[in-house]
């Protein structure tokens, strides 16, 4: 006996086969408990997203390592303690051999931050490239993060940032999506950031840069290469801050649920409604 | 939680097999090709062969940037240098006028050359940056022999893989592989901004790899070693540094 396949024209919210050969409508009924099926951050991007939390916190860790080997920083090409430093920073260092106004040396760490630094950068470099091909692939960037075409107006932009002065508490909707300061906030750090971090780095290389001079020589030198290096990873360790301080404001256990277990903690079928 | 469909399951499957295959291919390629480091082992470990194995076959000829005499460093920073010890101070009374770098190893033709005869070699010079792991740099004009110009005259066995550096200091030894070592900018220097290589910059004699981290550049040298292994040396991880945490391959 051959199934005739319905036309879903029934009203949300109805379970209820049309008849018994039909399908049954594929929506959950209005005003139901959570759905804890509605999806919400592909399997991808939640695997990229964590291994890049680990790899950042290595990174971080061992980065604030090495610098305290010597918290001096220069512009152009060399720098030393015989040089004027740009700035310094107030800390004790890891070398006697570094002037801090501290009566005591910190002990050597840059052994191992070194070796943790290039395998977590390593991490988050193939992370990175996984995310992004997939991400051109499924649409992600597309659909997820580059703002609507409605979005991209200045009023859109203020609405948005006047509701977060009021401290108004987040849409429904944006459990599912972000909205438009969000999307310009994650496409700044994985479009400019990050390739920024990167760069700088490997222009800190001696070898990579025998290959491409203009890996350094674009930045202005050695030294302003990890000036810059420095600050990117100082705008980076900012964006962690406020990412997480909004986590904790939006809901930390929807959002973290969401990136964990990849489903949103409201039905989509109740925002479909609103909107 | 859904079940697992087979499509899946076995999509899977066969992308973990490709995988482990691709490793297994990639990890015999690199042995040969020589792209693995001698401290690859532990938890860093694939972190530094990635490293390791991208720079070598992105900068094998590769040289490292030179810069104009208006470059050099006013007043370059000598590090700290262990103190010498007496041997060191029984040559430098005399004006090192006895120092001698050994050559031994898979050589044809082991040598014991006094600093006049590493001058009787063509002479070569360099204004290249000295990068420390710390992160200060200076720039320095060096001049010395080309690591070549000796590794050519004492016969090089095609065996060669590595070539190990000794200071006169014994808890400081290097190595560095055959890209490096043959490499026209690793020069044994002894002359430095026109003058001789003073003692605080690694006189007499300085090992000068300027495509790597200044801790490969290797202080008042006496002698070379050429080997295929280093497996032999120290703990066999290549050099000093790795014994105390540091990693053999300095290129970053």
């Amino acid at each position: 006996m051959r199934q005739e396949p319905c036309l879903i024209s029934i009203p949300s919210g109805s379970a209820t086969p049309v008849n018994d050969v039909c399908y049954p409508a594929p929506v959950a009924a209005a005003g139901s408990l959570p759905n804890p099926e509605t999806p919400r951050h592909a399997a991808v991007v939640r695997v990229t997203h964590w291994i890049t939390v680990i790899s950042f916190f290595a990174l971080l860790i061992s980065g604030a390592e090495i610098v305290v080997s010597h918290p001096r920083f220069y512009w152009g090409e060399v720098g030393n303690v015989m040089t004027r430093p740009l700035f310094t920073l107030p800390i004790p260092s890891s070398r006697d051999t570094v002037p801090t106004g501290y009566g005591y040396v910190l002990p050597d760490q840059n052994g191992w931050s070194r070796y943790l630094h290039f395998q977590a950068a390593w991490a988050v470099v193939l992370t990175g490239l996984v995310y992004g091909i997939s991400s051109l692939w499924s649409g992600h960037f597309r659909e997820s993060l580059f703002p609507a075409p409605a979005d991209r107006t200045w009023r859109a932009f203020w609405e948005v940032i006047a509701k977060y002065l009021r401290r108004a508490p987040p849409d429904e909707a944006e459990a599912y999506s972000y909205n438009v300061i969000q999307r310009i906030a994650y496409l700044v750090v994985i479009f400019v950031l990050f390739p920024l971090v990167i760069w700088t780095g490997l222009a800190l290389s001696p070898a990579f840069d025998s290959a491409v001079p203009a890996a350094v020589t674009a930045l202005g030198g050695r030294q302003s290469a990890r000036t810059l290096h420095f600050f990117v990873s100082g705008a980076l360790l900012l964006f962690l801050v406020v990412h997480v301080a909004m986590v904790v404001l939006a809901g930390f256990r929807s959002r973290m649920r969401a990136m964990i277990t990849g489903r949103a903690s409201v039905p989509r079928e109740r925002i479909l409604e609103r909107t | 939680m859904r079940p697992i469909s087979r499509r899946k399951l076995l999509t899977t499957g066969l992308a973990a097999t490709a995988g482990l295959a691709g490793v297994t291919v990639a990890t015999r390629l690199a042995e040969r090709y020589g792209l693995i480091p001698p401290d690859h082992g532990g938890i860093y470990g694939p972190g530094e062969t990635l490293t390791y194995a991208a720079q070598r076959l992105l900068t094998t000829h590769s040289l490292a940037r030179e810069f104009s005499r208006s470059m050099i460093s006013k007043s370059p920073f000598a590090n700290e240098t262990p103190p010498p010890n007496d041997a060191f101070k029984h040559l430098q009374a005399s004006g090192f006028s006895d120092w001698r770098l050994s050559v031994d190893g898979m050589v044809a033709r082991p040598a014991s050359l006094s600093l006049p005869d590493l001058k009787s070699f063509p002479v070569h010079s360099q204004i290249t940056e000295v990068t420390c792991e710390e992160g200060w740099s200076y720039i320095a004009e060096w001049i010395g022999t080309p690591l070549i110009e000796v590794l050519n005259a004492v016969g090089l066995s095609p065996q060669a893989r590595y070539v190990a550096y000794f200071s006169i200091d014994k808890d400081w030894w290097e190595s560095i592989d055959m890209a490096d070592a043959l490499h026209p900018q690793t020069f044994l220097t002894w002359g430095m901004n026109d003058g001789d290589l003073p003692v605080s910059f690694g006189g007499p004699l300085r090992m000068r790899v300027p495509r790597q981290l200044g801790y490969k550049s290797l202080k008042y040298v006496t002698r070379l070693t050429v080997t295929d292994t280093m497996k032999r040396f120290g703990k066999g991880l290549g050099s000093a540094e790795p014994e105390s945490g540091y990693a053999w391959y300095a290129g970053i």
